[in-house]
């Protein structure tokens, strides 16, 4: 399966529910890194239901999955933390290694999730999760 | 010429690094990410069956530690301090302007889980040098929890190495501790490992590692046969796109081989043999082979060798089975030493490739 049809398939199963009309119970999505890529570029989730994102690093190198607007970016670019372990949408995925986090967006858009170890975002470990209004 | 013997020499990129440790043969990968490779040189001989490899690692000023990892055609069974001059000599030979111990048992109980195994340690001036074995994420956890920043392209290309040879050579180097012995900018530190195997390979892919696609890799190779040797890509008719030039090709003048002869460790130097210099000038994003060199005069590269086939575990009887001799060229990690993890602003070992 292609990256780009598990992105749409993962993006269909999590706006189903809100487009249905139904009450969206939780959510879980699972990113896998894989040669220092995400296996899933494009993410829809439903605004104000827990998403729960089981992230797997099969990687021998730590990796991280940090997900916010411009600005939280901006400031992870050049900022110095060594590990995320405290704040849901900052977790940083040790080598070979699976980790979890549970988000609820509360407002709708477009939020990029970026690995920010050096070199990574170059690399090309970047994503696109659309919370759906 | 009478061809007794099959030699190969093969000389990867001098590292010069501005403002910074710098080791060579390889790419060097800074605290911030950076790569500062710029051209590394190795010899690497062949010669009864055993590889004789000759790297240098040069301390170019600044503080901070350095590392490298070097995937490796077997297990050493030797490891020390190279000649002198081995590798001046060469780059004399081929440029009209010249420019300018033993092992310790591993212990393993000290082996972490999922790490590579470790074969042998060794130091040389300020060179820890470690020989391991192990699968492309036992290398890299192993680099990892030994301080080795390896960059995000490090995971694909230790297993495109390791799935055609599990050993590796990772050389962590300290300049502080080099400044504390003395050495000036400019001072290398030659390796020498004697490598047995059966055909010679030089892995180029390692000298992109950690490089954006568009940089520039630059790298000798050296090559000492006891015939013209076949190599691929292009089989000693590199085209311009390849990256690659075929800069020299002639029988080797006896008074180098006086010469080599005459340095340290380098007595197996034979008396005859073809001198063979590729220039590699190409961007890292189009480096995604290595140099497969057939030293038998069979005249049949191994397309294995040159990363351009998969690597086939169980050849069919009868099939050219694919051996690497050496890789002159490795992985080159920088490895801050002090720093227990990778931040943002660097820390950690840059990898450096050689």
């Amino acid at each position: 399966m292609t990256r780009r049809s598990r992105s749409a398939i993962v993006a269909l199963l999590l706006a189903a529910s809100a487009i249905a009309g139904c009450a969206p119970g939780p959510q879980t999505v699972t990113l896998t890194i894989h040669y220092s890529e995400f296996d899933i570029t494009q993410i829809s989730v439903p605004r104000g239901v827990p998403v729960t994102f089981i992230l797997v690093n099969e990687d021998p190198i730590d990796h991280e999955w940090l997900i916010g607007d411009d600005t939280f970016h901006d400031q992870h670019r050049t900022g110095t933390h060594a590990v995320h372990d405290e704040v849901p949408t900052e977790v940083t995925v040790p080598a070979l290694s699976t980790a979890r986090t549970t988000i609820t967006f509360a407002e709708a858009g477009d939020l990029a999730y970026i690995c920010h170890l050096p070199s990574h975002e170059a690399y090309g470990m970047v994503g696109v999760l659309t919370v759906e209004g | 010429m009478r061809r007794p013997w099959l030699s190969l020499m093969a000389a990867a990129a001098a590292l010069l690094v501005s403002a910074a440790p710098a080791l060579a043969c390889g790419g060097l990968i800074g605290p911030n990410g950076a790569v500062n490779l710029l051209r590394t040189t190795t010899f690497a001989g062949y010669h009864d069956g055993v590889e004789h490899y000759v790297t240098a690692f040069e301390f170019a000023g600044g503080g901070g530690a350095f590392g490298s990892i070097t995937p490796l055609p077997g297990i050493p069974t030797n490891v020390e301090r190279g000649g002198d001059w081995t590798l001046q000599r060469l780059v004399r030979e081929t440029d009209p302007v010249p420019e300018a111990a033993a092992f310790a048992a591993s212990d393993d109980a000290q082996r972490l889980a999922g790490e590579a195994e470790v074969l042998l340690e060794t130091t040389i001036d300020a060179l820890d040098i470690t020989i391991l074995r192990g699968g492309g994420d036992e290398v890299g956890l192993w680099a990892k929890n030994h301080g080795f920043s390896l960059p995000p392209d490090a995971p694909e290309v230790l297993d495109f190495y390791a799935d055609r040879s599990p050993i590796f050579m990772a050389a962590a180097f300290d300049a502080a501790a080099a400044a504390e012995r003395g050495q000036a900018i400019g001072d290398g530190t030659p390796v020498h490992l004697t490598i047995p195997t059966d055909n010679p390979w030089v892995p180029l892919r390692i000298l992109g590692l950690g490089k954006a696609a568009a940089e520039t890799v630059e790298a000798d190779v050296y090559l000492l046969t006891d015939a013209k040797p076949s190599l691929l890509p292009n089989a000693g008719a590199f085209a311009e796109s390849d990256g690659l030039l075929l800069d020299h090709s002639a029988a080797a003048s006896d008074a180098l081989l006086a010469d080599l002869r005459s340095d340290v460790g380098m007595e197996w130097i034979p008396d005859e043999a073809w001198l063979t210099k590729v220039v590699v000038d190409v961007t890292a994003g189009d480096l995604d082979f290595d140099l497969a060199i057939d030293a038998s005069g069979a005249g049949k590269p191994s397309m294995i060798d040159a990363g351009y086939a998969p690597f086939r575990p169980n050849p069919a009887p009868g099939a050219p089975v694919a051996l690497y001799l050496l890789l002159a060229a490795a992985t080159v990690v920088a490895v801050p030493v002090a720093a227990s993890r990778m931040g943002k602003a660097g820390g950690g070992r840059p990898l450096v490739g050689a």
